[in-house]
């Protein structure tokens, strides 16, 4: 095994913050900070709308915040095509709102809360993730 | 106050995304790419993550009310079914497939670049076909 571009402390720091908001959600609004069903509920659902179209925009401001306080330089490198672009796209879509929760609702809140179907749905998109790396990789 | 505290978490939820680097989809796949050049960073957004969120555990078991609403809106299914399971193995291969998962999806929209733009518009038009068949 080979360790490359390790940078544990952006990342450690990186993960209080979002923490911090997930937290603060749940202890002010009473809500799980999933961004998939945030997503979906901004679209689909009147319930909360204002809040959850809020959030999806702070969300959009937050790399910007980045920008003007940390560094303008933010590196964003895909190497795929756009074909897989799009069917990544769609399989993310669709396999969020089919299992109710992506890496924010089942990966940080579903686990900190100690839910049995976060930590299988965790458990199994991270396998199936690494998989299929280990799979384009391979062919 | 409730959207004001929305606005502000989804604000802190983009910005830790951007300093933990989990905006860049090839960041993202060095961490998932176990078996190869693996990159282990993203490890610890989680343990940092967790290490926050975790006198959730507490409040939710002391039933503490929230500041802002009325009570908790929290998931109401107990049960492993056939759609977490399907849904979860699906969505981990759209992850590994691009490295993009829905935040930094979005967040990554700040960056203006048109393969975010065209990843956001395909996973969305997946909300919608799934929403719409659900109904029907």
């Amino acid at each position: 095994m080979t360790i490359i571009n390790f940078t544990p402390l952006e990342a450690f720091v990186g993960g209080l913050i979002i923490g911090l908001s997930v937290v603060l959600f749940y202890v002010a609004n009473g809500r799980i900070a999933g961004i998939s069903g945030i997503i979906n509920n901004s679209i689909f659902s009147k319930i909360n709308r204002l809040d959850n179209i809020l959030f999806v925009i702070g969300l959009i401001l937050g790399p910007i915040l980045y920008k003007l306080i940390v560094n303008p330089n933010i590196n964003f490198n895909i190497s795929s095509s756009v074909p897989l672009l799009i069917l990544a796209g769609i399989f993310v879509g669709a396999g969020t709102k089919i299992g109710s929760g992506c890496t924010s609702g089942h990966g940080i809140c579903g686990i900190s809360r100690l839910s049995k179907r976060s930590f299988v749905a965790t458990f199994l998109f991270m396998i199936s993730a690494v998989v299929t790396v280990l799979i384009a990789r391979l062919i | 106050m409730k959207a004001i505290v929305s606005l502000i978490c989804g604000l802190l939820f983009g910005f830790g995304l951007t300093v933990a680097s989990m905006t860049n989809p090839d960041k993202v796949l060095g961490f998932l790419n176990i078996f190869g050049a693996w990159d282990p960073s993203l490890a610890f957004v989680m343990i940092g993550a967790i290490l926050v969120t975790s006198p959730i555990i507490y409040l939710q078991k002391h039933k503490v009310k929230p500041w802002f609403a009325d009570n908790f809106s929290l998931p109401t299914l107990k049960e492993i079914d056939k759609n977490l399971v399907s849904g979860a193995v699906l969505f981990g291969i759209g992850w590994g497939l691009i490295g993009l998962c829905p935040g930094p999806a979005i967040a990554s929209l700040a960056l203006t670049n048109v393969n975010s733009i065209i990843f956001v518009v395909s996973m969305i038009s997946a909300f919608v076909i799934i929403q719409v068949v659900k109904k029907n």
